[in-house]
């Protein structure tokens, strides 16, 4: 190695994709086939070299009542009679072969977002086989998940999914749905479909009877057309607080159940006596990892004042190892963000901090001269009122506030109309429980950020959304809620009313 | 010659008190025959207003008592209930019209109603809420919490039994309540504030409005400080606004919305934590 | 309670800049209780995170070669003889017969009372080898000795030509929260590594982490060492196991980090060493260690007066990957040589 160059220039490693087999381009997988799409079709491109990977259809219309009627057909006659233990081993299978085919995976995944692969080989891809893993065994037991004796399925279930972890929350919602005994028609974010295409091809291997899963490519318009279908019984969506909002608004009174995963500005509350190097680790993960394209990321840190200068000399110092750069190159720690239009609307809140007075700080990484990326930024001297305290980045921008006693840290962390996860620090047992008991927020992480597992329900308080998704709780989202009979007087009737609106 | 009765003045409950409404508003209440009975206070949307207000302020201390605190004091709303039987079964019987053993069965079932859900404040913890085994050295616990304001229209035909049935699974958990009564048989709402006043129950965890649902739920829809709408009883509210109308209201602010049930609604662990939100808590296990 | 003595220690310099001149038992003490405190789960997730980067290449060749030229070779048998000590030091200066172009380790590892032949071993093979003598003493490895004789220990080998004494400290005074009799051993057998001429041997204080066994005595141990006056800490003597773990190097290396910046960082701040010892046995590993300093500390440290590895059959497993990227193929034991 000539003597100029580091060591921590560490050589090119990168994860080779000769491991796909691509499609020029793909069609709609409805009832076990994949067939033409009626919308305009679209390309999707990697945004790290902003090249073409496929083309990728759109589901008009027409192609949404086709999946939703296949999906009906399916659950009728095929899924809702099958015992819980055969569902169970469809689902078993599918996890199999998603391990089976897990680097294959990663690697699209990681072309199709700009993720590092490090991540999607090591996070997303064990995560999705997990999930899969853990609900095939709920599947014939649903009289024990404490919803009452016999819970029934609720028939045909549309999700709608973003593009930050694309077949991670695939799975997330194809999972639950499938082992209560529902069958799905989802849709994709439209700037990453590969996976669930190549997943379709999975779902063919497992020899799942056709309908039961449906996957239509598509923008917003096929999302919204998918989920204001008349002959859905239930909703599914994770994205923005903004859709999640005009959905409950479009399902009102249509008796469909509905649960949402929307935003978050999550507060990292670190202690003056937290484990000062893990705390450190916990906050850059928490908003650096994924580039910050996290719901529950770690956006605003609540650093105990007298503590505050060491920590972000820390924070500083920790970036400069931070490699950002070729998503497929194994060393590389930030990718690319996923697409134009949200680099732009970070480059846009970033620059409203500056002009609201928070002071920015920037990593120095070596930009790639194609491709849609963004430093991870720390804003300084940041108050409540600042819009970058208040408003989703939705990239790898820190927000740094400080706080004087553990009431205000509760106060300030819970003053927000969001309440999907947060963050506390130290050593102190009773504290850290303390804090966690006041904190409204539906995943709390102490001493650690960013922990998923199948067995753990994540999901929000207030305006980050409502129902559990994960663990016993994530599958009352697909289940009739059961009641008691009552010993008293009067008729009564479990039987929701639809209605609409005058 | 009968002695002449003194007749009650019918007001809200609102943070422990009996106010009248701001709006100096009443509207008659007549027996199931038509004959003129009170008038009850017609709650405009500043009362509602102030009604969320109260409901918040007593909201931390509620949610915040444990649930053995909260399940005696539930039962203590039963045990003064079935003191007042009879005035409660005069009650049914001259606005519902009821004969006078379909309101006794009405009284002892509104009495069993809080008896059964004051058992589970202490305990549907347990059975919605479990650990999370994990796959990694972390301490992994799932355990619902009140969401917090809960406003609620009661049934409108059922004017005990239904209305119990609704506020006391909300209050299980801690949530504090808005309830908007039956418009055309609120005494027993009234009546059952009355109990609640000589109760342990703090102030503002239960707060009564009695008047026009259809006028002053799409108040309380709106209302970016309440968390919950139990929308039962509105399944036929009057004039332009439907519950669906409510529905899209409250989706402004992501409430968590029940929808309208006929009849009486069951009772239900489902009720309970319809209204609370899970959280998980995730803490890092090690001994070195 | 019982009030603390305030006993008085010997007089460590870096400890009473810091601490102040009021260096006592009781103020070390304080000192040391007040550091952060370290998140095991955090800590070894980190380590884990380092383990996962990717050398291939152009990085991995010079990897192998740096990790060489780190190496402590070592031997430390009751059963050592002079025979096996030369044959130690002649694999030190000539790690690969088939390829001379290999570096050579930065020092040999022996007992006190090996050194004589270490050093003649050293010296008969001609010309200066820039191999360095370390040797154990502070009657290495449990350290239960009086202090006279972990000083005679000590004398002794410095008088033999040690270049380096690697020095254990006494756990027992250390767990049961004696800091300032550690202290003082530590500032004690750093003089005794005086020589005639004034200079210093080097002093490597071994911290024995597996009987430490939580990350906050370890990271209070190597404060401790440096604060009395340490060169090197290192993790083990490899006699005890767990040795030397990726998570408590790390922990080590941000603690010197910490040192660093705390006395002037780039203006003048002061570096201390690192040695991992025992349990290092595979060259993918040993690469764990390097990125590890270069993402804690700096890739400054990756020269032999800032970082060692303690190993003995590590190095044949380094020689063979070597062997593996000269040659293109696969290569086996028999192409390199025990010693």
């Amino acid at each position: 190695m000539p003597e100029t160059t580091r060591f921590l220039d560490y050589a090119p490693a990168p994860e080779s994709t000769a491991i796909l087999s691509l499609r020029e381009s793909y069609g709609l997988f409805i009832d076990g086939q994949f067939s033409e799409g009626h919308g305009e079709s679209f390309a999707t491109i990697s945004p790290a070299t902003e090249k073409k990977i496929a083309q990728i259809a759109t589901a008009d219309a027409s192609d949404v009542d086709r999946a939703v009627a296949a999906a009906r057909r399916a659950y009728t006659s095929t899924w809702s009679k099958l015992s819980g233990a055969d569902r169970g081993k469809y689902l078993f299978r599918i996890a199999r072969l998603v391990q089976e085919r897990a680097r294959e995976l990663a690697v699209a995944e990681s072309l199709d977002n700009g993720k590092p692969i490090k991540e999607s080989r090591d996070v997303d891809l064990p995560l999705v086989a997990a999930w899969f893993f853990y609900y095939a065994g709920w599947a014939d037991k649903l009289d024990y998940a404490g919803f009452g004796p016999n819970p029934r399925s609720l028939g045909v279930a549309a999700q709608v999914i973003p593009w930050n972890f694309p077949l991670l929350m695939l799975a997330w919602k194809i999972a639950p749905a499938l082992a209560t005994g529902n069958t799905v028609v989802i849709k994709p974010a439209e700037t990453t479909p590969l996976t669930a295409l190549i997943f379709a091809e999975i779902l063919q291997q497992a020899d799942l009877p056709a309908g039961v899963v449906n996957i239509i490519t598509g923008a917003g318009d096929t999302g919204s057309l998918l989920v204001n279908h008349p002959d859905v019984n239930k909703v599914a969506f994770t994205g923005s607080t903004a859709v999640g909002r005009a959905i409950a608004r479009s399902t009102a009174g249509s008796g469909k159940k509905l649960t949402l995963e929307l935003g978050g500005k999550a507060a990292n509350i670190v202690f003056d006596d937290a484990p000062m190097d893990q705390a450190i680790e916990g906050i850059v993960n928490g908003i650096f990892f994924n580039q910050g394209h996290v719901c529950c990321a770690g956006s605003r840190l609540l650093v105990q004042e007298n503590v505050k200068d060491e920590v972000v000399d820390r924070l500083k110092a920790r970036l400069s190892t931070l490699r950002l750069g070729d998503p497929l190159d194994k060393n590389t720690d930030i990718g690319a963000i996923n697409s134009r239009a949200q680099r732009e609307r970070i480059r846009q809140l970033s620059d409203i901090g500056e002009q609201e007075g928070a002071e920015r700080w920037t990593a120095d990484c070596k930009i790639p001269k194609n491709g849609f990326w963004f430093a991870p930024t720390i804003f300084t001297n940041v108050s409540t009122s600042h819009r970058i305290a208040r408003e989703e980045v939705f990239g790898p921008v820190l927000s740094v506030l400080s706080f004087r006693t553990p009431a205000e840290a509760i106060s300030k962390a819970n003053n927000t109309p969001y309440g999907l996860s947060a963050g506390v620090w130290s050593s102190n047992g009773s504290r850290v429980l303390g804090v966690a008991d006041k904190l409204r927020a539906g995943v709390v992480w102490i001493n650690t950020f960013n922990q998923f597992d199948p067995a753990s329900p994540f999901g929000g308080y207030k305006e980050s959304g409502y129902g559990r998704e994960g663990g016993r709780h994530g599958l009352a989202a697909y289940l009739t809620s059961a009641s008691l009979e009552s010993s008293g007087e009067g008729p009564s009737s479990a039987t929701p009313i639809t209605g609409a609106s005058k | 010659m009968t002695r002449l009765p003194v007749v009650k003045t019918y007001k809200l409950y609102i943070g422990g008190k009996f106010p009248r409404s701001e709006s100096g508003r009443v509207y008659p209440i007549a027996t199931s025959k038509g004959v003129f009975l009170a008038n009850a206070a017609k709650a405009s949307r500043k009362d509602a207003r102030d009604a969320v207000v109260a409901a918040r302020t007593a909201s931390s201390g509620w949610a915040g008592a444990t649930g053995y605190n909260r399940g005696q004091i539930l039962y203590r709303i039963a045990e003064l209930l079935e003191g007042r039987r009879a005035q409660f079964v005069e009650e049914l019987r001259l606005s519902e019209g009821s004969s006078e053993s379909a309101a006794q069965k009405q009284v002892d079932a509104a009495i069993d109603v809080w008896v059964w859900y004051a058992g589970w404040a202490d305990k549907y913890v347990q059975v919605a809420g479990n650990g999370n085994p994990v796959s990694g050295p972390y301490f992994n616990i799932s355990t619902p919490e009140a969401t917090g304001v809960v406003a609620i229209i009661a049934p409108q035909e059922s004017s005990l039994l239904g209305l119990v049935s609704v506020i006391a699974p909300a209050l299980v958990s801690g949530n504090t309540v808005i309830v908007v009564a039956s418009e055309r048989a609120p005494l027993a709402a009234i009546s059952l504030s009355e109990v609640l006043v000589t109760s342990d129950v703090p102030g503002g965890v239960i707060n009564v409005l009695t008047g026009s649902p259809a006028e002053i739920a799409p108040w309380l829809a709106s209302h970016a400080d309440v968390n919950a709408l139990d929308l039962t009883g509105a399944a036929a509210l009057a004039g332009d606004v439907t519950w669906v109308d409510l529905q899209i209201a409250g989706a402004e602010t992501l409430k968590r919305v029940r929808p309208p049930e006929s009849g009486v609604p069951v009772m239900s662990v489902e009720r309970i934590t319809f209204f609370t939100e899970t959280k998980t808590v995730w803490h890092t296990k090690g001994i070195v | 309670m019982t009030t603390e003595q305030a006993i008085s220690l010997a007089p460590g310099e870096r400890a009473t800049q810091l601490i102040g001149s009021d260096l006592t038992e009781k103020s070390l003490r304080l000192h040391l209780e007040g550091l952060p405190g370290v998140d095991a789960v955090g800590l070894e997730a980190r380590a884990a995170a380092l383990g996962t980067r990717s050398i291939k290449t152009t990085s991995k060749a010079w990897a192998l070669d740096k990790i060489i030229e780190l190496i402590d070779l070592t031997t430390l048998e009751g059963s050592d003889t002079p025979g096996k000590v030369r044959s130690l030091v002649a694999k030190a200066m000539i790690p690969d017969p088939s390829d001379l172009s290999t570096p050579r380790v930065a020092a040999v590892c022996v007992y006190g009372d090996m050194v004589p032949h270490a050093v003649e071993a050293l010296g008969t093979a001609g010309g200066e080898s820039g191999i360095h003598v370390a040797a154990v003493a502070t009657a290495f490895p449990s350290g239960r000795a009086s202090l006279p004789v972990k000083i005679a220990d000590t004398k002794d080998a410095v008088s033999f030509g040690a270049d380096e004494i690697d020095m254990v400290i006494d756990r027992g005074a250390f767990l049961s929260g004696r800091y300032g009799l550690v202290f003082d051993q530590i500032v004690a057998v750093k003089e005794a590594c005086r020589r005639e001429d004034g200079s210093y041997a080097h002093l490597k204080v071994i911290l024995e982490t597996g009987e430490l066994t939580t990350y906050d005595n370890v990271r209070r141990a190597s404060w401790l060492a440096i604060l009395a006056g340490g060169d090197f800490i290192k993790t083990s003597t490899g006699k005890v196991a767990p040795a030397a773990t990726l998570p408590v190097t790390l922990l080590m290396l941000q603690v010197v980090n910490d040192w660093f910046h705390l006395t002037g960082g780039a203006s003048g701040g002061q570096r201390i060493g690192v040695k991992p010892a025992g349990g290092i046995r595979t060259s993918k590993d040993a690469i764990k260690y390097l990125v590890t300093v270069a993402e804690t500390v700096g890739e400054e440290w990756l020269q032999p007066d800032l970082f060692r590895f303690g190993a003995s059959s590590l190095l044949n497993d380094v020689l063979l990957q070597r062997q593996k990227i000269h040659s293109g193929h696969y290569s086996g034991p028999d192409y390199v040589t025990v010693d």
